[in-house]
């Protein structure tokens, strides 16, 4: 018997390449499965078999420390073989294409890729010119699907419920794959979101997510859950000039304890710039769940390498399929 | 000011139904070519083909001399041909940049041994296009530069904008522009809009062209000087365009097939063969240049072609240049997404890609009647073909069209007289 024989028959592909490609029952069966993966999270033998002898290869192309980290771990809690590329001293420093990078490593059979990368359109890229599921852990700043799946799981953690949840997002949203990937997952599973920021950094344009916009720091008193993004250094830099200070946009904007209401939980992606975008008081408050959100990271990346290899699901083809 | 290679004229015959809409012509009629001249016009029976003034590009980046990898004289024209173009001119924006007379003639006289189909050669307005001093223009001109562009980047400056059209006087011949304020368009990957913002494209909003396009406008009316407006691609840029040439100002301008045919939705497949300079834009737009198409505010049609090595374009779209293929494609496209569904006439298409873009460039104008060099295309409009990628002519494959079935055929050109295609 060659090794060929040994796979199991092909099945359609499956990715997970933008929240855009979900529909709500997608979305509520990968919290679900990620639900069951926290009850082994409890266990002595944390080790699951469920992806014994697949491999898992973690393509990064951008410095990430809690991404790759959680991929790993979520792989290797399931049994899976890890291999994990990083931009420096890799091939990628040669000069080498993510095109060519794609194709050589799918020599090894890769059951997923995890991609991620600072140009929009890598991992779609990268699913065209490989054999593997490809999940894409951010490329540029369209799509970061993972992070919104585990910010919704610690939502429906934290709160009990999605449906007519209201989320503000604070901050730097042009430039955040996690705010358009958020946006349009609390869309699909029926709770509200309001994007809150400078017009410079918040543009109407963006109601086309599915969200409505402003930029009045007020507007979050009526929120839920209120979800701060990290604000960059370098969009003051000459010729950027989106805001014109660090100390004026924490004064509009900065969550302090005093725009905080109580009832209303606060989230944030990581890593925080404390006493920038978010008040060292309110981050380490009973209000935060920022350290739930890196909890649910783990289990919501079991569960998403579970379902794209394992879950079977009615026959519906996601618009990422080359 | 259009070269192609030596050889002899045709003698050929072509039947049809004879559409030349600037001359008036649509009957079923027998055009007997002899030696490449038009020898006899006579009535013949209906028939399902289409004969048309043949088509003129004033807009194809041939990529010679530099990036012959890309497309050569040879291969472009070829290309050309196969799209039923009897004249193209060609951008100066290689490498080196074709802004002196030894550039320039080097390339006359490599059309003189490869080009199939007549080709003219634009010469840049500043020298290297560093945008800073004016190329010798005059000298350019009488060693045949059919024009002056810095095609693929804006003039920068207003000030040698403004020199550029007080001295064009001298080279007599027209300035094209690519309007395009870079402090607006820096970063851009997509129109500004809600695309670009779903996505998380950089936006590349219409001012970006618009405010470059009034600029220069300005300059032509205080200077009364004619400019010529390349692939206009916004609707204020074409409300700018009305506004001036009702103030008396000679302006003209060219849109090409993609942005006639798809819009910015089409940016979500993050293909990267839908990524262009100046962007794909809204639908409000596409249906101010279709007006302006249709009314004769924009006069020609441009493809821009712009090949692009296919390891240039295998990256993700936010890496990938600007740019697509052209040539081959445009009548089939415009054909399918326009004319079949009722929103451009065949006869508009047709005026728009022969007569309107050769009398913008002062080149002859192809004509059905006797005594005139034959410059023909004949069209099968029920033809339907698939865009493949080994399908072109072309060196390069970066086609927007890649994959989709076209109705509408170029099935023979003769350009100059001499028969340069057969399906």
């Amino acid at each position: 018997m060659t090794v060929g024989e040994l796979r199991p028959p092909a099945a359609p592909r499956r990715h997970l390449l933008s929240i855009a490609d979900l529909a709500r029952e997608d979305i509520e069966r990968i919290l679900e499965t990620a639900r069951r993966m926290t009850s082994s999270l409890d266990r002595e033998m944390k080790k699951m078999p469920t992806l014994r002898g697949r491999t898992v290869v973690n393509l990064f192309y951008e410095s990430s420390t809690r991404t790759l980290a959680s991929f790993e771990l979520a792989a290797k809690r399931l049994s899976a073989d890890t291999m994990s590329l990083r931009s420096s001293g890799s091939s990628v420093d040669k000069g080498e294409s993510l095109k060519d990078t794609a194709s050589t490593l799918s020599a090894y059979d890769p059951d997923v890729i995890v991609v991620r990368h600072p140009s929009i359109g890598a991992a779609a890229l990268v699913a065209r010119w490989s054999a593997a599921s490809v999940v894409n852990a951010g490329d540029g700043k369209h799509q970061h699907p993972t992070q919104a799946l585990l910010d919704i799981y610690a939502m429906q953690e934290a709160l009990g419920r999605l449906e007519g949840l209201h989320v503000a997002i604070v901050g730097d949203v042009l430039h955040s794959r996690v705010a358009r990937s958020l946006v349009q997952a609390l869309d699909l599973v029926g709770a509200d979101s309001t994007l809150i920021g400078p017009p410079t950094l918040v543009s109407r344009d963006l109601e086309a997510l599915g969200c409505a916009t402003s930029n009045d720091i007020r507007d979050l008193a009526e929120a839920d859950v209120v979800y701060v993004l990290r604000m960059q250094q370098e969009r003051m830099s000459a010729g950027e000039a989106f805001i014109p200070s660090l100390r004026e946009y924490t004064a509009l904007y900065g969550i302090t304890p005093d725009r905080v209401r109580p009832g209303q939980v606060v989230m944030h992606p990581g890593p925080m710039n404390r006493g920038v975008e978010i008040d060292a008081q309110v981050a380490d408050s009973e209000a935060a769940l920022v350290v739930d959100q890196v909890r649910a990271g783990l289990v919501v990346r079991m569960a998403v390498l579970y379902d794209v290899l394992v879950a079977t699901v009615r026959e519906r083809i996601p618009a990422g399929v080359a | 000011m259009l070269f192609s290679r030596n050889g002899r004229s045709d003698s050929l015959t072509l039947e049809g139904r004879v559409l030349a809409p600037a001359q008036g012509i649509d009957e079923c009629l027998r055009i007997t070519v002899t030696d490449g001249v038009i020898a006899a016009i006579e009535p013949a029976a209906a028939s399902a083909l289409v004969i048309a003034p043949a088509f003129v590009d004033p807009h194809v980046h041939l990529r010679t001399p530099g990036r012959e990898d890309e497309e050569t004289l040879r291969s472009g024209t070829e290309a050309a041909a196969a799209g039923g173009y009897c004249a193209i001119l060609a951008m100066p924006n290689t490498e080196p940049v074709v802004d002196s007379a030894a550039v320039l003639g080097a390339l006359i006289e490599g059309a003189r041994v490869d080009a199939l189909v007549p080709t003219g050669f634009m010469a840049s307005i500043s020298k290297g296009q560093g945008g800073q001093e004016l190329s010798e223009m005059a000298e350019l001109a009488s060693a045949g530069a059919a024009a002056f562009t810095d095609d693929g980047k804006p003039v920068v400056s207003a000030g040698l904008m403004r020199r550029a059209l007080q001295y064009s006087a001298l080279a007599g011949r027209p300035l094209a522009l690519h309007c395009e304020e870079r402090a607006l368009s820096k970063g851009g990957q997509a129109h500004e809009g809600r695309v670009s913002a779903e996505i998380g494209l950089g936006p590349y909003p219409s001012t970006a062209e618009s405010l470059m396009v009034e600029r220069d406008l300005a300059l032509a009316a205080a200077e009364e000087r004619p400019l010529h407006l390349m692939h206009l691609s916004a609707r204020e840029s074409v409300h700018a365009l009305r506004r001036a040439r009702d103030a008396g100002v000679a302006a003209t301008a060219e849109v090409t097939p993609h942005h006639l045919c798809l819009t910015d939705e089409a940016v979500r497949s993050l293909d990267p063969n839908h990524k262009m300079n100046p962007p794909l834009r809204s639908e409000d737009d596409r249906s101010a240049l279709l007006e302006a198409l249709r009314d004769g505010a924009i006069g020609a049609v441009a493809t821009d072609h712009a090949p692009h090595a296919r390891h240039e374009k295998d990256v993700p779209f936010e890496d990938a240049p600007f740019g697509v293929t052209g040539l081959e494609t445009s009548f089939a496209a415009l054909h399918t997404y326009l004319v079949v569904p009722g929103e451009l006439t065949l006869e508009t298409v047709l005026e728009r890609m022969s007569t309107g873009p050769a009398r913008t460039f002062g080149l002859g104008e192809p004509r059905i009647e006797t005594g005139a060099r034959a410059n023909l295309v004949a069209l099968d409009l029920e033809a339907e073909w698939k865009v493949t990628e080994n399908g072109f002519r072309s060196l390069s494959a970066n086609s927007w069209l890649l994959g989709k079935t076209l109705r509408g055929r170029v099935v023979r050109t003769v350009a100059d007289g001499r028969e340069v295609f057969v399906a």
